[in-house]
């Protein structure tokens, strides 16, 4: 029997753009949420520098070869990009592969668009910092996986409400540039 | 009327608008009300109440009398103040509250019966007969008195939300904004400067006089040169900050569109800020005030500073021959100004005998204004001084009663302002606003060099207090002259009205009057003259109505005190503070996996919670919902039905400590659970009464995956953090919710194995899947997990798959069950399904019933605690006196009877003392071919067997039914275990 078909959270909403504005679909890794168990943070810390990176801060992230991981939470952030069975034991591995429509922002403007939606200061938001906040009324993971550049992670069932909102803001954004 | 080679318009750009269907033409730079005085044009309006003829007052926000509609059709835009609207090509500007025209309203007569409008009057008035009030009195008064009304059409034009943050922030951009920005900005802080007229600069716009041996507008100019260049800075024009919150929060309008033609419809019309400034300067300057004289509110009765503004920045002169009434020094710079500029000064009459010595005008020291004639413009003024009286004809009287600082957003958190004797008028004291300082004229300092100096000032100590080092900045030479005022309010002993607030017409008369029938406090007064409480919120009349207030009660006035200034400072419009929650902008949107398969199937949409669910699935020849749900139902019963069920909540819950905790946090036992099975489970609230119910699945040793209603889960996600860490945040526990992850899908009937195994490799496994039994299996080519459990009452599965594969999953579950003679499924027939088998949702669990009333109480396990089990012991929560979960088939099964209906005995009258109980669900059940309800009924499951009656008043039913066993279908559960 044939497989399954697949479809990505933001099929046939992404991408778009707008004047120097683009917003597109980050699909394809993988995405655990790593909550270290009782007593295993040194032993997580280890497995974790295997993979090149280490606990994020509340508030962080880190990345190394692709492989990245975002303080999500109380106790929880969640790996990307990599394989977790290494971490297995230290932490609750909870696949949330699926769970999630990541987007990405860029371009001039992208932080003024942001400030349409999101209640929190970016002035110096750059690589390295990860939020949990809202976009909008959808909470939302906000990195910045370059300077200059965000992504935006939101319940995947939100996807179209989510792109929505953010091209609406686009619009708007343009439009006041070129009054 | 303009004056050539005045103002800073540009002559070179001419603009055509439109007011009341009239072509008019301006400048660029002109405001409507500019542009239209400058025309000749002195009539702007009817007031709110007697009609009576207005000109434009002001050449500000605080415009109490010059409102006007702007636009047309459903984005037409009522009261705006004609002084902040800016002209552009095609403007279409129309007046208020008068009809057939303004020139000419009927509702003028309204004036004629002032005497019987006083304060207070539809109190008295309209008291009989008591049913006139709403039906006839009402719509009335409504209809005589007001100000622009909306279109009542539906406006979809974009507004706009935002947020912005900053050191500091600088509230206008006169002489004190421009000079904290600028220190701020040299020393390198983030700086916005808001401010709300279109052009940056404030006072030095309208005034004659230098700074730094320039005229003072090419100073702020140079100023607002060096902001823009510099990155650190935000100039924000046409920006109102309308509201001081709290931690330096600070609310403002921006106007984006509205000056604006053919804007494109992606842009705002306006924005509503939120800006987070970590200090901010009030640098909002002063309101000059009225004088109350009879017949103070003639088209041509100005400000003086209005005056002013007028000649100085647009070239246009208020009038051909001009009076001014004043109290103070600063309203002679009106008329050396006027004077400079060639516009006749008829006379200034100064209420002071030491009024100072004037240069070509004409001087009346110690007089007063006690009267104005002309219908619907001023043509002259009555002047009285010890001499006796005078006639003088004037077009335009220019008045100042003194100036009052704009401190109104420091009153914001409750602060009160001081009374200063010298000013005449209320300061702001330091600390009403934590972390904002004013300055300047806001500050009640009334002179430029001043306002320079207090800027600066204000905005070293800003960075100071942010560790920020300031940068030495130079003061420039400027104007500083004192503005020597004597307190005068209100001239008494004249014949006629005088009126205070001009936009909701208070006379002074008024205020007596309320003072006369003891409503003496400020705050009573104003509630019942509604002095205050127009569009301007009183910041034309306050000051003066608190003076004659406290003269009428013998009070001073600061013992008499102001009435609170509340947000906002000036009007926001709705469509901004709601930007973006139009129509389905309101909340987000929730979309299953199968959503669009489902739509393509023509399946109308329910919102549960955020999620839209598939109601039912129309087949071609059917006309009602109802014969797709019976036709669902028994696809269900007799072959295979599929229905996503993902919006369930999904929690994922790992650690050593994790069957530990549900048994916490369930009623019942999990850690007994073997691994491999799924268990219902119930939860209750501490107070004892339940939260929600679900399934758990054990699917490692220390691993457990909870389901939720969907409505509950999010509320079921906050109890359990909140439980892991109140009450045991030591035990070793995780939990995330992975209801996004999982796409998943029941799949129910007597044929559901057979679908199933026709996308396996392998055929089911029974033991391997027994009755609530779970576990993992691959169904085409993709790894999902299988719970073997039911809401329908027939044998079936729930199977979920990664979210990326849901829509294909259900498009090919659905194709196959239509093979087989089944169907996919609605929430129609699944809320049908589990009526028929008794099965509770949050209709029945709906915060207010116990375990004991669902009929679970043997669910609560007596050899462990959990949450909420003392409480709901507690006497009162159990036993008959509670409405029990009960079954109800109506005598005549073709009755039907819808939920909310109510439950009386028999023979009892259906009143609310007899009340029974209540029906929760009701469906009708294709299965048993009758009407199904369940209900709670006092003592219900004792009373299995009786007939009792239910009475739904407001549908009209009232049918007798027989109490059964709420399970109806299948009462042994043969069915599900297969």
């Amino acid at each position: 029997m044939a497989r399954l078909i697949e479809k990505t959270p933001c099929e046939a909403l992404l991408p778009v753009t707008c004047g120097a504005l683009s917003l597109r679909e980050v699909v394809g890794d993988r995405i655990t949420s790593v909550a270290p168990f009782r007593g295993q943070a040194t032993k997580l810390a280890a497995a974790l520098k295997k993979l090149g990176l280490s606990w994020p801060e509340p508030n962080s992230a880190n990345a190394k070869n692709g492989a990245s991981i975002v303080w999500t939470g109380r106790d929880q952030a969640f790996l990307i990009g990599a394989d977790p069975d290494s971490l297995a034991g230290h932490a609750a591995l909870t696949d949330q592969s699926d769970g999630w429509a990541r987007i990405r922002l860029e371009g001039p403007g992208a932080a003024d668009v942001l400030a349409r939606l999101v209640p929190v200061d970016l002035r110096g938001f750059e690589p390295g910092q990860a939020l949990r906040s809202q976009l909008g009324h959808m909470m939302m993971v906000l990195t910045a996986p370059a300077p200059g550049a965000f992504e935006i992670m939101v319940f995947r069932s939100m996807a179209t409400t989510a792109v929505h909102e953010l091209h609406h803001a686009m619009k708007a954004f343009a439009a006041r540039s070129a009054v | 009327m303009r004056i050539a080679g005045k103002g800073l318009i540009d002559r070179g750009a001419s603009v055509g608008f439109r007011f009341d269907g009239r072509e008019h033409v301006g400048f660029a730079g002109d405001t409507l009300a500019s542009a239209l005085l400058a025309g000749g044009n002195r009539l702007f309006g009817r007031s709110f109440k007697y009609h009576r003829p207005r000109g434009v007052m002001t050449a500000g926000s605080e415009e109490p009398n010059a409102l006007v509609t702007v636009g047309l059709g459903a984005g037409a835009v009522p009261n705006v103040r004609a002084t902040m609207q800016e002209i552009f090509p095609g403007l279409e500007a129309k007046s208020q509250n008068r009809w057939p025209s303004l020139a000419f309203d009927v509702m003028q007569v309204n004036d004629l019966m002032a005497p019987f409008f006083g304060a207070g009057f539809y109190y008295k008035t309209f008291m009989w007969p008591r049913a006139f009030w709403e039906r006839v009195y009402e719509p009335l008064i409504r209809r005589a008195a007001g100000l622009g009304a909306l279109s009542g059409k539906h406006n979809d034009e974009a507004y706009e939300k935002a947020f912005a943050f900053c050191d500091l922030l600088v509230i206008g951009s006169g002489p004190a904004g421009l000079m904290a920005a600028l220190t701020a900005a040299r020393s390198g802080a983030d700086v916005i400067l808001a401010e709300e007229d279109a052009r940056m600069g404030g006072r030095l716009l309208a005034e004659v006089e230098e700074i730094g041996g320039k005229p003072a507008h090419l100073w702020a100019d140079d100023v607002l040169a060096e902001l823009a260049a510099m990155p650190n800075v935000r100039l924000m024009s046409r920006t109102s900050v309308t509201g001081a919150y709290d931690d330096g929060t600070y609310g403002a309008l921006e106007r984006v569109g509205l000056h604006l033609p053919k804007a494109p419809a992606e842009l705002p019309r306006e924005c509503f800020w939120r800006i987070v400034a970590r200090r901010a300067v009030l640098a909002t300057g002063a309101h000059e005030r009225q004088i109350a004289f009879p017949m103070n509110d003639r088209p041509g009765v100005m400000t003086a500073g209005a005056v002013r503004a007028y000649l100085n920045r647009w070239g246009v002169a208020g009038g051909r021959r001009v009076a001014i009434f004043a109290n103070n020094d600063d309203a002679h710079r009106t008329a050396r100004d006027l004077v400079a500029a060639g516009v006749e000064v008829a006379a200034l009459i100064d209420t002071r005998e030491d009024a100072p010595q004037p240069a070509g005008y004409r001087l009346i020291a110690g007089g007063q204004v006690t009267g104005t004639r002309g219908r619907l413009g001023l043509r002259e003024i009555t002047v009285a001084t010890a001499s006796g009286e005078e006639r003088i004809e004037a077009d335009c009287l220019a008045v100042s009663g003194g100036w009052n600082p704009a401190l109104h957003l420091t009153c914001h958190m409750n602060g009160r302002p001081s009374w200063d004797e010298t000013l005449a008028a209320f300061v702001p004291k330091p600390g009403m606003i934590p972390g904002l300082t004013a300055c300047g004229a806001a500050a009640g300092v009334m002179t430029t060099a001043g306002a320079l100096a207090g800027g600066r000032q204000a905005a070293e100590a800003a960075l100071a207090d942010l560790g920020i080092e300031a940068r030495a900045i130079d003061l420039p030479q400027a104007e500083n002259g004192g503005a020597r005022i004597t307190a005068f309010w209100e001239v008494t002993g004249a014949k006629g009205r005088a009126w205070l607030d001009f936009a909701n017409d208070v006379t002074t008369k008024d205020v007596r009057l309320a003072a006369q029938e003891n409503f003496r406090s400020v705050e009573h007064m104003k509630r019942y003259t509604t002095q205050g409480m127009a569009p301007d919120q009183g910041k034309n009349s306050n000051i003066a109505a608190l003076a004659v207030l406290a003269d009428a009660t013998g009070r001073g006035i600061p013992e008499t005190g102001t009435t609170t200034f509340r947000p906002p400072y000036v009007p926001v419009s709705i469509a901004a503070l709601g930007a973006g929650g139009q129509g389905v902008g309101f909340a987000p949107q929730r979309f299953l996996t199968s959503h669009k398969a489902s739509t393509e199937r023509g399946a109308p949409m329910i919102e549960a919670g955020l999620w839209y669910r598939p109601s039912y699935f129309p087949r071609p020849g059917e006309k009602t919902w109802r014969e797709s749900c019976d036709r669902e139902v028994m696809a269900v019963r007799e072959a295979v039905g599929v229905c996503d069920v993902s919006t369930l909540g999904k929690i994922d819950i790992q650690g050593k400590d994790a069957a530990r905790f549900l048994d916490f946090v369930y009623t019942n036992t999990f850690s007994t659970l073997p691994v491999g099975r799924v268990r219902y489970g119930l939860m209750l609230r501490e107070d004892g009464l339940v939260l929600d119910d679900g399934t758990t699945a054990r699917l490692g040793e220390n691993h457990y995956l909870m389901t939720t209603t969907t409505a509950a889960a999010g509320l079921v996600m906050r109890h359990l953090e909140f439980v892991h860490q109140a009450h045991c945040p030591d035990w070793d526990l995780r939990m995330i919710s992975v209801t996004e992850h999982w796409a998943q899908f029941a799949v129910a009937g007597p044929k559901a194995r057979d679908l199933l195994n026709s996308m396996l490799l392998e055929p089911l496994d029974e033991a391997a899947f027994p009755f609530m039994g779970c576990g993992e299996i691959e169904i085409r080519g993709v790894p999902a997990r299988l719970y073997r459990i039911s809401f329908s009452g027939e044998a079936g599965y729930e199977i979920a798959v990664p979210a990326r594969f849901g829509e294909g999953l259900f498009r090919d579950l659905v194709a196959r069950a239509e093979s087989m003679g089944g169907a996919a499924y609605g929430m129609e027939a699944l809320n049908v399904l589990r009526i028929e088998k008794g099965f509770i949702t949050h209709a029945e669990i709906h915060g207010r019933t116990t375990a004991f009333d669902v009929g679970l109480q043997g669910m609560v396990s007596k050899k462990k605690d959990c949450i909420g089990k003392g409480a709901s012991e507690r006497p009162g929560l159990s036993g008959p006196e509670r409405e029990q979960l009960v079954g109800l088939r109506p005598v005549l099964p073709a009755k039907g009877f819808g939920a909310g209906a109510h439950l009386f005995n028999k023979d009892a009258k259906p009143v609310s003392a007899n009340d029974q109980g209540y029906v929760t669900s009701v469906c009708w059940s294709p299965t048993l071919k009758t009407h199904l309800g369940l209900a709670f009924l006092r003592n219900g499951r004792a009373r299995q067997g009786e007939t009792v009656r239910l009475v739904d008043h407001l549908r009209g039913t009232d049918i007798l039914c027989e109490v059964v066993n709420p399970v109806f279908f299948d009462p042994e559960g043969g069915r599900a275990r297969g």
